[in-house]
């Protein structure tokens, strides 16, 4: 037994500021002090707190080392492991305080923080199958193919509460039971790995730090409706999760968690990958079972769904990673320890990818019914460079996005449809003062339009017809009428598109139009950017009591619209300002003006 | 039978379980408007990927609407199909149709028969709500012998890539690119010259707007009728006359062939024949050729390649020789009965006029978009110029016709010329699927048992099943014939018999639904079974009032034989009547 273990962080994000070389230089350094008996350097999955990458973890103690370079290697060993003093500098600095955090019991970002899903991430090894087993790995597999009927497991997920991670928030019992009911020579299990919103990664993260609970999960889902194939539908760019999932499958064949009579049972069941080239619309179910058959990815129309005419049209199940990775826990702690988290109608955590305008990006799982002023404020670690709050997107492309009034609103999967968005996948985009809501509009409508597969009408040509539309709202160019051509096309895409993904695209514009009326009322009638994001509608002046007359913008002006002489306040000539902003950026005394 | 009962537009209903919104309403006398569904029941083909959502309705109560086309009535349904928001939702769809298409209707080859704009008229839109200048998707336009296409008219209802991959299993087409640029195409939006399509033209036939046309040469016929120098003949090919009537408003089903003779006389042709007098010929080669090959294959000769397939469709050429490249000596040799006529039109006839081969203009009527790419085939010229010479289709006839300002309605019948007008009923069935093979029986029947055929009705040979089997008593010696129409049918026979599943001795095959009467040249029927059996019984009716119905007894045949090619598959015979084929055809 080692005395002491040193985690690093293995996932995608760390790997890429090379804590690959961290490792290294750590296992070098406790060899040249003669300490390879007494610690231990352990590459595990992500540990959530990305934004402070590259991270490493002493346990027992939980010193969380954040920013790690491949330099700090030989001074966390010789200062912490063989003189036991903690590495000041590398601890996590409360912004606010500014005072060193000595572990991770201590850190906001982790105290709210409740990790069912996440549970072995950053914890262990993830190409080592004997450290999941020691943390009660493939027991709940056990416990299922040895003692219960496939009904009773079912009964057990559905008492549990658990719904669909993916986004929809389905029950996840139910959907088994309604597969399991299908009568069929074969019947498949399938694993969505698609993961496709912008900034999600949390279904990364899982099968990069802990492949085994799906494939133990998709197991169980497989014993209870009676299938004996399993599917993982992964896309090609997450190649370290698809390197680790392999390992893990290879892992689990050898000791006979997969393959033929499962634990010397009747049961067998075994998983394969299927990559999917990265189309968002592919995470939506029908959709990634068409890709899966080699055909083009577009989802159908349902019913029937995968539970009756699913992969080569027989029943399937379809569930994404983080749902199966609660599925274990379910059985080891119980249906009743899991309903007890979480609100009435949503049990359990969530994971959620927080991104932009907060000081702790990172990925979170937390319970249900938690409110989203915990989140940004005591997880989040409130907003970058002391902004102000405006609105916080979630669902991801087509989840809405909430408001100051919304932030004591106990999240769940209803409330969040309720307040104009959804729970999605669970990407969740914070924005300040300075976000044109407008734009971020624009911004989510070019991503669907990027991202539709074309085959319906609304979704091929209605989202183009509304980006055109915001477009031009963006250039001032918009007028009233625009307005309500927008909100017609958004409700009639909501009302007839084909698929979910369909549906739910208008809704960035259409809650932005609710809860920021105001700001498209500035583009449109006084052509006016509130948040100064929109270019061409900015005007950019010179404060002549805080010009110094040294050209330099005259100089760097492309069009020659500043004029001035030396030394005596400039001028911009609005006719032949072409609003390009250099002017603002060139200016050293701060003297631009942009309205 | 286990129904449901509901009420759409607060009428009520009773359909039985499993029928959709969209055929509850039509049983009700609501047409709820569709484009992208297709319906094919003659194939047992029902094209409906909900996808183009024009057929939305309200469901009161449901978070979204529906499409009608898919969804199906449940008991204690209401439907609403023109409540407001069912309505603005539906007009919202078609204006944003009609705001990533072309303005061009004026000129637009499909302009009266699209029904897109149909769509547009029956809601009456005015004006298209989107920003000035709004995209429109546009596409590199693709023009080959035969069909036109014009993507920027596509409306994604994919109906063409239903028919070219499930009917045809052709796999031309399919939908490339995503989002706003989605569309039809060959795979890498290859020319349609360089993919697999075989010009059938069945994806022509169902396009509701003009994305998808055939190519156009009645300005080349009104060129050489024009010119003095030129003496221009006319064959019609047997299903014509079973369709061109629709095209001036007659029900489908009514033969107009003396109305159609007497048009074409108006229109300035020199000479007006018949194809059918091709068909008889056709016959009597690839008669012997059965025979030839069947009495081989009786006394015991290993060599020979049964069953013989029949080579008159050159949309089924053009299939196997790309597909079945290692049985291209399972077919009959002869030529079309097309380019028969070109041959014979150019070397015997020519002649006998005193014309020379370059003077003579011969322009073929065809239901049929593949025979405009058959004409161009190089094996079918002679020191360039062709034998035949424009290959155009019925519904440019009728073009033709309105253009000459000929009140086709008023004509008075008129006859073929002779002699390659002379025609039996043998060659008139040539038009719907089974016809060549029951003609062939006739005069195989007769060459081989040398008795005569009493009965020359083979009712078993006929009808619209895809694959149909006979067995056809040769006076003691059993023939086994299969028919296929539908090049997916087609296939299915084919693979058979590479793997020697079956014993037949000859195979029918047609590319079209129906045989040549479904082809894609003819009046647009858009998967209408009700037009397709109406023509083929117009054409078995032509057949009935034939006094000859035996190729091999028709006079000016055996004169041609007596006078030019002396016997069936003769030396001059298999110069000017056979060919051969192509393991990569050029296209």
């Amino acid at each position: 037994m080692y005395k002491m273990q040193l985690l690093v962080c293995g996932g995608t994000g760390c790997r890429a500021s090379a804590s690959a070389k961290i490792v290294e230089k750590l296992n070098e350094s406790l060899a040249s002090h003669g300490l390879t008996q007494d610690a231990q350097v352990v590459t595990t999955g992500c540990f959530g707190f990305c934004e402070k990458g590259p991270i490493v973890k002493v346990i027992p103690d939980n010193t969380f080392y954040t920013q790690v370079k491949p330099e700090d290697a030989e001074e966390i060993v010789a200062e912490h492991i063989l003189k036991g003093r903690k590495v000041k500098r590398l601890l996590y600095e409360n912004p606010e305080t500014e005072e060193h955090i000595p572990d991770s019991k201590h850190m906001g970002f982790y105290q709210k923080q409740l990790r069912i899903a996440l549970r072995n991430c950053g914890f262990i090894d993830p190409e080592n199958i004997d450290e999941y087993i020691a943390r009660d790995g493939y027991s709940a597999l056990a416990q299922v193919v040895t003692e219960l009927t496939p009904q009773q497991a079912i009964d057990m997920v559905k008492q549990s509460g658990l719904r669909g991670r993916g986004g929809a928030g389905f029950p996840t019992g139910l959907k088994w039971e309604i597969t399991k009911n299908f009568t069929s020579d074969q019947k498949y299990v399938v694993c969505n790995a698609d993961e496709g919103d912008p900034g999600a990664f949390m279904d990364r993260s899982i099968l990069e730090g802990d492949p085994n609970t799906i494939i133990e999960a998709m197991a169980i889902c497989g014993y209870c409706i009676g299938a004996s194939k399993g599917l993982v539908y992964i896309r090609a760019e997450y190649p370290l999760a698809i390197k680790r999932l392999q390992i893990a499958i290879k892992q689990a064949k050898e000791y006979g968690l997969l393959g033929d009579n499962i634990l010397g049972t009747n049961f067998s069941f075994d998983i394969e990958l299927r990559y999917g080239a990265g189309a968002f619309v592919c995470g939506e179910e029908t959709a990634l079972i068409a890709s899966m058959e080699g055909k083009r990815g577009e989802p159908r129309v349902k019913p029937p769904f995968p539970a009756e005419d699913g992969y080569q049209h027989k029943p399937t199940n379809v569930n994404n990673v983080e749902t199966y990775a609660n599925v274990p826990v379910i059985f080891l702690k119980g249906p009743e320890w899991f309903s007890s988290i979480g609100t009435a109608k949503s049990k359990g955590t969530k994971v959620f990818a927080l991104a932009g305008k907060i000081n702790n990006v990172g990925l979170i799982e937390v319970p249900m019914g938690i409110t989203l002023r915990e989140i940004i404020y005591e997880i989040g670690g409130g907003i970058k460079n002391g902004k102000k709050f405006k609105a916080v997107q979630t669902g991801g492309p087509s989840g809405g996005c909430l408001t100051e009034k919304h932030l004591d609103t106990p999240i769940d999967f209803d409330s969040l449809v309720a307040a104009g968005s959804m729970m999605g996948s669970g990407g969740m985009i914070v924005m300040d003062e300075d976000d044109c809501m407008v734009s971020i509009a624009k911004f989510y409508l070019e991503f669907i339009v990027e991202e539709s597969c074309g085959k319906c009408t609304p979704c091929r040509v209605g989202n183009k017809r509304m980006l055109e539309i915001l477009e031009k709202i963006c250039q001032g160019k918009g007028n009233m009428e625009d307005l309500d051509h927008l909100r017609n096309f958004a409700n009639v895409i909501k009302d007839t598109a084909l698929c979910g993904l369909g549906q739910t695209s208008p809704n960035p514009v259409l809650s932005t139009m609710e809860n920021f009326y105001d700001e498209y009322l500035a583009h449109v009638k006084d052509k006016r950017c509130i948040a100064k994001k929109c270019k061409a509608l900015a005007t950019y002046t010179i404060m002549p009591d805080v010009c110094t007359g040294c050209s330099v913008c005259a100089k760097n002006c492309p069009v020659e619209a500043i004029t001035g002489e030396r030394r005596q306040p400039h001028f911009i000539n609005q006719n032949k300002c072409i609003r390009c902003g250099v002017c603002y950026t060139k200016c050293k005394f701060n003297a631009i003006l942009v309205q | 039978m286990e129904t449901v009962k509901l009420t759409i537009d607060n009428k009520h209903v009773e359909v039985p379980k499993g029928t959709t919104i969209l055929q509850a309403a039509k049983q009700a006398g609501i047409n709820i408007p569709s484009l992208c569904y297709m319906n094919l029941p003659h194939l047992a083909q029902e094209h409906k990927p909900g996808s183009c959502r024009v057929c939305v309705v309200e469901i009161p109560g449901k978070k979204t609407l529906v499409p009608a086309c898919v969804t199906k009535c449940t008991d204690g349904m209401e439907v609403l199909s023109h409540s407001l928001r069912a309505i603005n939702a539906r007009r919202t769809v078609v204006e944003l149709l009609l705001s990533d298409h072309p303005k061009d209707c004026l000129i637009c080859p499909s302009s009266g028969n699209c029904e897109l704009q149909k769509l547009s008229i029956n809601m009456g839109i005015r004006e298209i709500n989107s920003v000035e200048n709004a995209a429109i998707s546009t596409y590199r336009k693709d023009s080959s012998p035969s069909l036109l296409r014009n993507m920027d008219k596509c409306v994604m209802c994919r109906s063409c890539e239903t028919i070219c991959n499930e009917i045809q299993t052709v796999g031309a087409l399919s939908a490339v690119n995503r989002g706003f640029m989605s569309v039809v195409a060959p795979a890498f939006e290859q020319d349609l010259t360089d993919s697999p399509c075989t010009f059938c033209g069945q994806c022509v036939a169902v396009c509701p707007t003009g994305a998808l046309t055939a190519v156009d040469n009645t300005f080349h016929v009104i060129r050489a009728l024009a010119d003095p120098t030129k003496t221009v003949l006319i064959q019609t090919a047997p299903a014509v006359r079973a369709a061109l009537g629709e095209e001036f408003g007659y029900t489908p089903g009514t033969l107009v062939t003396g109305k159609m003779v007497a048009a074409l006389r108006a229109l300035g042709f020199d000479k007006v024949f018949d194809t059918d007098f091709a068909a008889d010929l056709t016959i009597m080669e690839e008669g012997t050729e059965l025979l030839n090959r069947i009495s081989r294959h009786l006394s015991g000769d290993k060599s020979v390649r049964l069953p013989i397939l029949t080579s008159c469709c050159p949309a089924w050429v053009n299939f196997f020789e790309t597909n079945y490249s290692d049985m291209l000596d399972v077919p009959s040799t002869a030529r079309s009965p097309q380019q028969m006529f070109g041959s014979i039109a150019k070397t015997y006839l020519a002649e006998k006029m005193g014309i020379k081969r370059e003077n003579m203009v011969v322009v073929s009527v065809m239901p049929c978009l593949a025979k405009k790419y058959e004409c161009q085939r190089e094996e079918f010229k002679v020191d360039g110029n062709p034998d035949v010479d424009y290959s155009i289709t019925t519904r440019e006839l009728a073009h033709l016709i309105r253009m000459g300002n000929v009140d086709f309605k008023s004509l008075k019948d008129e006859d073929f010329d002779r002699p390659m007008g002379e025609s039996t009923g043998a060659g008139v069935i040539f038009g719907a699927t089974g016809g060549v093979i029951e003609a062939a029986t006739r005069t195989a029947y007769e060459l081989f048992t040398g008795k005569k055929l009493e009965k020359v009705d083979f009712y078993e040979l006929r009808g619209m099943d895809g694959i149909r089997t006979a067995t056809i008593d040769f006076d003691g010696t059993d023939i086994h014939i299969g028919i296929a129409h539908t090049l997916g049918n087609a296939r299915k026979l084919l693979d058979g018999i590479r793997k020697g599943m079956y014993n037949f001795h000859a195979i029918e095959i047609m590319a079209c639904p129906g045989g040549c009467i479904g082809g894609g040249g003819q009046p647009l029927h858009r998967g209408d079974s009700i037009v397709l059996k109406a023509r083929m019984q117009a054409i078995y009716k032509e057949d009935l009032n034939k006094v000859i119905r035996k190729s091999h007894e028709n006079p000016e045949i055996a004169r041609l034989y007596e006078e030019f090619l002396g016997k069936p598959l003769s030396e001059m015979s298999h110069k000017l009547l056979h060919t051969h084929y192509f393991s990569h055809p050029k296209k």
